[in-house]
């Protein structure tokens, strides 16, 4: 069988799978006897060698894994400025919004980076990802500033692709 | 009261004024479309707050609590959008103060195509 070659980056990814299972596992159950968190691991270890892809597995470099908590740190910034952009539309007694549905394009390939620049938008002021068609989101704005699909591009999506091509660029 | 405990409530606190905001939200709003904008944004971020808050107020629970933000975080957005999408398709019309729709269905049910050109 070729698929069991073993190989180190195969046997990286395995581990590094079944440690993330382990951690959830662990912290949930508040498990810390040896014993039961040996179980754990050699469980984890077998359900990620059901699992894991080494094709799917992206390249970590330092700079990526940096860009990675720079990004979340901006998605929480995000979430934080949409909540109080929600609030004050909705308290206000004429509500000012100006809605439509836009197109916006993505320079992102890979199909990881993609779902989470559409969750990203989804979460960020006044915009929800409709659908996904080849390289254009269809997002719909709570306040249409621009109706070009350039300048909706620039307004919407250049801030998280900045992070997100380096990521999985 | 230790302190932890009135942080905690204070942020629990905090996260149910956002929901009660979402909620005010979806009620408030015109079309679909308005009302899963602000369900989804403050159903996060009020989830997150008042999980966050208890989290805070029993420090035993803090693991299972990040856990949970963090599903609330990946899968809230999934939820809408699929909501959403689906609203489109199956040609729910837009509120008349809507200034554009440039998303065209492959076959556009011909009622709601109707609605739009009155736009």
């Amino acid at each position: 069988m070729k698929q069991s070659t073993f190989s180190l980056a195969r046997l990286l990814v395995l581990v590094s799978l079944a440690v993330v299972l382990a951690l959830f596992y662990a912290i949930w159950t508040h498990s810390t006897d040896p014993g039961n968190l040996s179980i754990i691991f050699l469980t984890a270890l077998l359900v990620a060698a059901v699992f894991s892809d080494a094709r799917k597995m992206p390249a970590f470099t330092l700079r990526k894994i940096l860009y990675s908590l720079a990004y979340i740190l901006f998605l929480i910034k995000e979430i934080i400025k949409s909540n109080f952009d929600v609030a004050r539309r909705v308290i206000q007694p004429v509500m000012p919004i100006n809605p439509g549905i836009v197109p916006v394009k993505t320079k992102l390939k890979s199909p990881i980076g993609r779902m989470i620049l559409a969750n990203s938008i989804t979460l960020t002021p006044g915009t929800l990802t409709v659908d996904v068609r080849d390289d254009h989101f269809y997002i719909h704005w709570i306040d249409v500033t621009d109706r070009d699909e350039q300048g909706a591009t620039q307004a919407i999506v250049s801030g998280f692709e900045k992070y997100l091509e380096v990521i999985f660029g | 009261m230790e302190w932890y405990r009135l942080a905690g409530s204070i942020l629990s606190l905090l996260g149910a004024m956002f929901l009660f905001l979402g909620a005010l939200g979806v009620w408030r709003m015109p079309d679909v479309y308005n009302r899963m904008q602000t369900g989804t944004k403050s159903t996060t971020l009020g989830s997150i707050l008042t999980l966050f808050g208890l989290g805070v107020y029993h420090p035993q629970w803090m693991g299972q609590m990040l856990i949970l933000m963090l599903f609330i975080a990946v899968t809230n957005p999934i939820s809408s959008h699929a909501l959403a999408r689906a609203a489109h398709h199956i040609g729910v019309p837009l509120t008349k103060k809507s200034v554009v729709d440039e998303l065209v269905e492959e076959e556009p049910p011909q009622e709601s195509m109707a609605e739009m050109e009155e736009v």
